[in-house]
C-alpha cells in the first residue's frame, strides 16, 4: 500500500481543508459524525415534507418554516459532512462560505425584491386605457 | 552597510547571496519546525501543505458553482407563478417521488461520507465497496428525475409551456447533469483508486469528489424545499 506522507491527516494540523475532520478523531469518531449528521439530516427532510403534506402549522407561516428546515438542515450538512466548522483552524474556509453566501443573498433577494417592484409599477395589458383613453394623461 | 566589510558597495550580489541562508524564513520547513503556536489562518509557518490549498481552491469552485445555482434559483423565484394558462407546480410534482428522490441522495451522500474514512483507514475494498454504494444511491435518483422530466414533457408540460416550467427545468435540470457528472467522476475515481491506490494525488481527487458531492444534495436540499414542497402547497 502507498500511503504517502501527504495523507488525509498528516501530522501538521495548522490549517484545515474543507472536508477534513478534526485531528484528534479517530475512525470511530469519524463513522459517529458521519452518522449523527444523517440522522440529523434525516429528522430534518422528514420534518419538511410532514410540514409541507399535512396541516401541522398556520397555513401562511408554512414557507417560512420549509425554509427555517432547510436552512438547518444546510448547516448540518456543512458542518457534518463538509466539516466547515468555526474552528480557528477553519477561518479560511468559513470566509469563503460568508463570502459565497452574502452574494447568494444578493442576487436572490435583490432578484426577488427588484422584479416584484417591477411587477407591482408596471401595467399589465388589461390595465392600459382603451383606444381614446391615452388623453387621460394629458390632463394639465 | 556596515556589518559587511568584507563586501564593498556595489558588488555583484553573488557572494552575499552565498552568505545567506537557503530558505530565511523556513518557508520550506513547516513539518520539520514543530509547532509554530495555535495561530492559524494568519501567515504563520509558511505554505500551507498541498492537500490544503488543492481543497481550498475546489471549495472556492463550489461556492462559486453555488452562485451560479442561486441565478438560476432567482430566476425560478421570480417567474414561479407565471403559469401562462398551463399547468401549475401543484398539479405536477409529485411528493412521494421527491422523497424518494431525497433520501436516496441523502443516503448517497452518507455513504461517500463512509467512503472517505475507508479511505483514512486505507481499506481499498471497504472504499471501493461505500463509492458503489454511494454512485448506485445516486443513480437511482437520476433514474427518477429523468423519469419525471420524460413524464413531464410527455403530458405536454414541458419546458416550453410557461416560464414557470422553463425555470424549473432550468434549475433542476442543471442540478442533474451535475449529479451525472459527479457519477462519471465517482466511476473515475473507482477506477484511480483500484490501479493506483491511496497516492497523494489520489487522495485529493477524492476529497475534491467527496466535497463535490456533499455540495449536490446542499442543493438538492434548497430545490426540494423551495421547487417542490413550496411549489405543491402554494
Amino acid at each position: 500500500m502507498s500511503a504517502t506522507d501527504e495523507g488525509l491527516h498528516g501530522h501538521d494540523y495548522d490549517d484545515l481543508a474543507p472536508g477534513d475532520e478534526p485531528p484528534a478523531e479517530g475512525l470511530g469518531a469519524a463513522v459517529r459524525g458521519y452518522v449523527l449528521g444523517f440522522i440529523l439530516a434525516t429528522a430534518l427532510t422528514a420534518a419538511s415534507f410532514y410540514v409541507a403534506t399535512h396541516n401541522v402549522v398556520w397555513e401562511p407561516s408554512a414557507p417560512a418554516a420549509l425554509v427555517t428546515l432547510a436552512i438547518a438542515q444546510m448547516g448540518i450538512h456543512l458542518v457534518f459532512f463538509l466539516h466547515i466548522t468555526t474552528g480557528p483552524d477553519n477561518t479560511n474556509n468559513v470566509l469563503a462560505l460568508g463570502f459565497g453566501v452574502l452574494t447568494v443573498g444578493l442576487i436572490l433577494g435583490g432578484s426577488v425584491w427588484i422584479m416584484d417592484h417591477l411587477n407591482t409599477h408596471m401595467m399589465t395589458l388589461q390595465s392600459l386605457p382603451a383606444a381614446g383613453g391615452a388623453e387621460m394623461s394629458m390632463k394639465p | 552597510m556596515t556589518d559587511a566589510p568584507a563586501t564593498p558597495a556595489g558588488a555583484p550580489p553573488a557572494s552575499a547571496l552565498a552568505r545567506r541562508p537557503v530558505d530565511p524564513h523556513a518557508l520550506g520547513h513547516r513539518t520539520h519546525g514543530g509547532h509554530h503556536g495555535p495561530a492559524t489562518g494568519h501567515g504563520e509557518g509558511g505554505p500551507a501543505s498541498k492537500r490544503i490549498t488543492v481543497a481550498y481552491g475546489f471549495w472556492l469552485f463550489l461556492l462559486s458553482d453555488i452562485v451560479m445555482f442561486s441565478a438560476f434559483f432567482a430566476a425560478y423565484a421570480v417567474l414561479y407563478r407565471e403559469y401562462a394558462g398551463g399547468p401549475t407546480g401543484r398539479q405536477l410534482f409529485e411528493i412521494p417521488r421527491v422523497a424518494w428522490e431525497t433520501a436516496f441522495l441523502l443516503i448517497s451522500s452518507f455513504v461517500s461520507g463512509l467512503a472517505a474514512v475507508a479511505m483514512q483507514a486505507r481499506n481499498k475494498l471497504w472504499t471501493e465497496a461505500a463509492l458503489l454504494v454511494t454512485g448506485l444511491f445516486g443513480a437511482a435518483f437520476l433514474f427518477l428525475e429523468m423519469k419525471e422530466f420524460a413524464e413531464l414533457v410527455a403530458a405536454g408540460a414541458g419546458p416550453q409551456r410557461s416560464a414557470f416550467l422553463s425555470a424549473f427545468f432550468a434549475v433542476v435540470g442543471c442540478h442533474g447533469l451535475h449529479v451525472t457528472a459527479g457519477l462519471l467522476w465517482l466511476g473515475t475515481m473507482m477506477a484511480q483508486v483500484w490501479v493506483k491506490g491511496f497516492r497523494g494525488t489520489i487522495q485529493r481527487r477524492m476529497m475534491c469528489f467527496l466535497l463535490f458531492w456533499h455540495t449536490l444534495d446542499i442543493i438538492w436540499v434548497a430545490l426540494f424545499t423551495t421547487v417542490y414542497l413550496l411549489g405543491a402547497g402554494a
